[in-house]
């Protein structure tokens, strides 16, 4: 049984109220740090502890929150980023659904290490009825005198908002978030400046994912060093993964980073091996944006060590042989997918969802669409596995956010891992047109 | 001051400069300096502020990013929204992958415009072209439909063409910071984005028809001049009047004694020097409203320059020069 810190009491029945959730130990981590703690003493655990941002990109937290300008007279602000729309993550909305105090939690404890009057939760419009759970947990906490003025009796003020957002994927992107904040359309801003100087209206701001916030409070409770002692290397600490795909039991789980990959996809604690005995066939590590690798790369890394749940190394390799743990939306894939098909998907999907600002982003990725879209149908040309490689790697690097990186990498990991499958669907476009399954039109790749 | 090396060229700049500012002046100080190494751009205006970083033309590669910290950027960045360090060292076309890089940039930029050139009105002057022509491929590889819109009028002076929009945001800019409402903004997402004003409102500003000159393309065109005639078919010419509203300061575009379209001057970078109000672009389509000084100053590259004679005397001059030399040969 690996340690469990954020959702080792999500089957409590009533978690979701104050009542419950200070009985089984809520709110401590608030009550140790206002009553005890100094902001920079709280700041300096985060650092020890060595976590890394859960959103994706894994950056420290404790450096992110060390960036903030803190110039005199100037508010600063939170922002946690519940905006969670990589498909294969769902992570989030489970932590918020589930245990929407330890959210609000964190809230308080990190801004209290900012110096934040204020923070913003800014969920994603088909959260809804999430954003409803939070308004009703903040309700409580307010009426509590968790939130508000003077907190516990402390001279710490700290007022907690929630925002829903549109429903658009670029508002995950940091700064697009913060416009969506302000009222405008979502767009990413360019960088410099970073939100730590200038963020939410103008002012240092620091934006966090979910799960982040979150592990601020176990964080504090247990302290840094403690807390540095789980995991593995430079991957402290433990990770909420959304399993999905063709596995036996998908659902959210909280691991320890440095897990085997192995034994999270086939002990019966985690995703209990593969849906009807198959075999597996390829998995995407971090969310959908995340190189695809191949059942033997990802299970071992391409010198035969067995790969690990964890940052580093996921990421052995490069991405010629690795992946990224990304925010952690495991997608497993059995023998019997089609990976042109899985990749039109995506590519439909970040079509969809470019903010149209940079024009490698707004045109390459619906021309990437329209090429896949192609293939699937059998209309395929021998040129376009080239063409399409050509366009992500004009794609990659040269946008503003990093949407355009999300765009490339699925396809470029696709074509360099799958390219027996890309040509079967052009050279064989006969063979596609009658089957109803892949099933057999992936036999007949021979993959 | 902060010294930035340019594809060799080393000049020395305020702090906060971006590193195209920085080609610009390089060029503008030192005329043995090819022209060639201020990057292109199609979305950047140095006199609107926020303008640029949306276009990814003035891509170039920084193989030193400091005296402090020589680190090499990893990817391109946008010379036009990256400021100068002190020992900085950017490549721009002495390096073939970044040139590669762009040509991929102008490539994303053409798969979705009509390339109805022989009917646009901007063809001739159009930045699209000549990007295209500089750094494009000579066929296009995208072999599907192209995203087309129907055409709007904004007001009664400005056509808006969406189908050639570029999307450079220029136009959103002026109208956020020369007029003082801006009715027209981005709709939509994606590759189906488009500028439009909502409900198709008129823009009704004195100054509005400047979003015709800042617009790279043949997307927003003057209503009193479409289908007048070919550009390098009129004479351009300095010209100024006493103007309440503006500085007075426009190029007129003559055809024999008639003034077929009024605009702003432009620099040597296509930006134009200063803003002119809609009555002296729209309404003063008179020779006599107009007091001539001189043909405009037209760069060599553009087709416009073509029978267009800035100094006659100069031009005389040189002929015989020639003249000499062919004499001399014999």
């Amino acid at each position: 049984m690996g340690k469990k810190l954020l959702i080792h009491n999500d089957k409590v029945p009533g978690i979701a109220t104050l009542e419950v959730y200070r009985q089984h130990g809520g709110y401590a981590s608030v009550e140790k740090a206002l009553k005890t703690m100094t902001p920079p003493e709280v700041l300096e655990e985060v650092k020890k502890s060595g976590l890394r941002g859960r959103g994706g990109a894994g950056f420290p937290t404790g450096m992110k929150w060390s960036f903030l300008a803190r110039p005199e007279g100037v508010e600063r602000y939170l922002v946690c980023n519940a905006d969670e729309s990589e498909p294969g993550t769902f992570k989030d909305r489970y932590l918020m659904e589930v245990i929407p105090h330890l959210l609000i939690e964190g809230m308080i404890t990190s801004s209290y290490a900012l110096g934040a009057k204020t923070s913003y939760i800014y969920i994603r419009g088909e959260y809804f009825y999430v954003a409803r759970i939070l308004e009703k947990a903040l309700d409580e906490a307010y009426a509590a005198g968790l939130l508000g003025k003077n907190i516990l009796g402390s001279d710490f003020s700290h007022d907690c908002y929630v925002q829903v957002g549109g429903g658009a994927y670029i508002c995950g992107e940091e700064t697009a978030l913060l416009e969506s904040l302000e009222g405008k359309r979502g767009n990413p801003r360019i960088k410099p400046p970073f939100p730590a100087i200038a963020g939410v209206w103008g002012c240092p701001t620091v934006v966090n994912n979910v799960e982040t916030i979150a592990t601020v409070c176990p964080i504090i409770m247990m302290g840094g060093d403690e807390y540095a002692k789980i995991g593995i290397g430079r991957s402290t600490g433990t990770k909420l993964i959304s399993a999905s795909g063709h596995i036996n039991k998908p659902g959210v789980y909280e691991i320890e980073l440095g897990l085997p990959v192995e034994e999270f996809i086939y002990s019966e604690e985690y995703c209990g091996g593969i849906i009807n005995g198959r075999k597996l066939k390829a998995v995407v590590a971090g969310g959908s944006s995340v190189p695809i690798l191949p059942a033997e790369l990802i299970l071992k890394n391409d010198k035969g060590e067995p790969r690990l749940m964890s940052y580093e190394s996921l990421s052995e390799g490069g991405f010629a042989t690795g992946t990224m743990l990304g925010s952690g939306g495991f997608i497993v894939y059995d023998e019997t997918t089609s990976i042109v098909k899985n990749l039109y998907t995506f590519a439909r999907f970040y079509h969809h969802e470019s903010c149209g600002q940079c024009s490698p982003c707004r045109e390459g990725t619906g021309w990437m669409e329209k090429i896949l879209h192609r293939i699937v149908e059998g209309h395929g040309k021998p040129s376009d596995i080239d063409l399409l490689w050509d366009i992500q790697r004009k794609i990659e690097g040269n946008t503003i956010c990093p949407l355009g990186d999300a765009a490339a990498w699925p396809v470029a990991s696709a074509i360099r891992h799958f390219r027996a499958e890309f040509e079967e669907y052009i050279n064989h476009p006969e063979k596609i047109k009658d089957v109803k399954h892949y099933y057999s039109v992936h036999q007949l790749a021979g993959a | 001051m902060a010294k930035v090396t340019i594809d060799g060229h080393t000049i020395e700049v305020p702090d906060g400069t971006t590193i195209l500012q920085a080609a610009r002046m390089l060029v503008d100080k030192n005329p043995e300096v090819d022209a060639k190494i201020a990057p292109p751009t199609m979305c950047y205006y140095s006199k609107l502020k926020t303008s640029g970083g949306y276009c990814r033309t003035c891509i170039v590669k920084v193989t030193k990013g400091s005296e402090k910290d020589p680190r090499p950027m990893p990817k391109p960045v946008a010379s036009c929204r990256t400021n100068v360090m002190d020992g900085m060292e950017v490549v721009n076309i002495t390096s073939p992958e970044l040139l590669e890089a762009r040509k991929g940039v102008v490539e994303f930029l053409l798969i979705n415009h009509p390339l109805d050139c022989p009917i646009c009105d901007q063809a001739g002057e159009c930045h699209l072209q000549d990007l295209g022509y500089e750094h494009g491929l000579a066929k296009t590889r995208y072999d599907f439909s192209r995203r087309t819109f129907a055409q709007i009028d904004i007001g009664p002076y400005i056509k808006l063409h969406m189908t050639r929009c570029i999307m450079c945001f220029r136009c959103i800019k002026v109208a956020d910071q020369i007029t003082n409402n801006r009715f027209q903004g981005m709709l939509f997402r994606g590759d189906a984005s488009e500028i439009s004003t909502y409900i198709e409102k008129a823009i009704d500003n004195d100054f509005s028809g400047n979003v015709i000159d800042v617009c790279p393309v043949g997307a927003l065109t003057d209503r009193t001049w479409r289908f007048k005639s070919r550009v390098w078919f009129t004479k351009p010419m300095d010209a100024h009047r006493n103007c309440t509203k503006c500085s007075g300061k426009v190029a007129i575009w003559m055809k024999g004694n008639e003034v077929l379209r009024v605009t702003s001057r432009k620099d040597q970078w296509g930006e134009a020097i200063d803003w002119i109000c809609n009555d002296c672009r729209f309404e003063k389509k008179d020779a006599k409203d107009w007091v001539i000084e001189k043909p405009s100053h037209i760069s060599r590259h553009s087709v416009i320059s073509q029978n267009h004679y800035e100094n006659l005397a100069q031009l005389k001059l040189d002929i015989g020069k020639q003249q000499k030399q062919i004499a001399s040969k014999k």
